[in-house]
């Protein structure tokens, strides 16, 4: 079944359909997921919301963008609600139990190993931002949304997503290339 | 123009953002500059890297979040038979008491009209 059909029969209710669109893109949300909360522990409580909020939104999906386009823009719903109640709990700590693995071996086994290298350090990077800058410099810059799409799914104006971008770019450019010896890693 | 002015734009111009013909011109001119406008066109291609370079999810975490839609669609379902359920039942009451009535109504009557006959 391809994916257009499996939206269509998990639109009819069939749960079956839904957990194979699960299935096919669990990681990729898992990462996007990870890679918006900066830890696995919240990581793992956004997916979850996420598909939740997927599997009782799936009636209105109308397919026009691809399932996994639409999980994203959920996931970063789902994470940005996640930091606004953790921070009303506890203050931000960032967890250093980022394994990354490569699933793309294709892509991976392209890439010298200092580009490996600089994707470890920019992921460390990013995950030492704080939420706000960290969750619009990854949709935008690894997820590729449109500042529209950020702002809508952050609950922030677009001017607003964009100076967030700008400030997060500032700070990883300070980290990455003002560090002398591994400023050409990346 | 000054370097450190055309430098807090750089973020903005790497998009192709409109910065100003005064900044292009700057960044045309001035080799720190378009040095740091290479920093960011690296740092851009290397997040673009990020979009294939995946984080593996903890064993199970798959299952449990199935799981957890099987209980939210289970409660869904409980929820809506529970309102169905809350409408019969109403609906039942609601029958009784019309049938209540009307029998009342009726012996009320009945009993009208015979009271008539005896004063008659």
């Amino acid at each position: 079944m391809d994916e257009g059909e499996l939206v269509g029969a998990a639109r009819s209710g069939d749960r079956r359909a839904f957990d194979e669109l699960v299935r096919r893109t669990f990681v990729d949300t898992f990462t996007l997921a990870r890679r918006l909360t900066g830890n696995e522990e919240d990581a793992r409580d956004v997916v979850q919301e996420a598909y939740l909020r997927a599997w009782k939104g799936i009636g209105k999906f109308r397919g026009e963008a691809a399932f996994s386009t639409w999980m994203y823009r959920i996931t970063a719903n789902a994470a940005a609600s996640n930091v606004q109640r953790r921070r009303r709990h506890r203050t931000e700590s960032f967890a250093d139990d980022f394994e990354p693995v490569d699933t793309a071996a294709e892509h991976m086994v392209s890439q010298a190993a200092e580009s490996a290298e600089a994707l470890e350090r920019i992921s460390v990077a990013l995950d030492d931002l704080p939420a706000k800058l960290r969750s619009v410099v990854v949709l935008k810059d690894v997820y590729g949304m449109s500042h529209e799409a950020i702002a809508e799914e952050l609950g922030i104006t677009v001017p607003a997503a964009k100076v967030r971008l700008h400030r997060a770019r500032r700070k990883l450019r300070d980290v990455l290339y003002d560090e002398g010896a591994h400023a050409d890693a990346v | 123009m000054r370097c450190d002015e055309v430098t807090a734009l750089l973020p903005a111009l790497v998009d192709g953002d409109p910065v100003g013909f005064e900044v292009e011109r700057h960044v045309e001119t001035c080799l720190r500059c378009q040095a740091e406008l290479a920093r960011y066109r690296r740092l851009l291609r290397t997040l673009s890297m990020l979009r294939t370079w995946y984080a593996e999810p903890a064993p199970g975490l798959l299952g449990e979040t199935l799981a957890a839609i099987t209980d939210a669609a289970e409660h869904g379902a409980r929820r809506t038979l529970l309102s169905g359920r809350r409408l019969a039942y109403a609906g039942a009451i609601g029958g009784s008491a019309l049938a209540a009535g009307a029998t009342a109504a009726v012996l009320i009557a009945r009993s009208r009209k015979r009271s008539l006959r005896l004063a008659g």
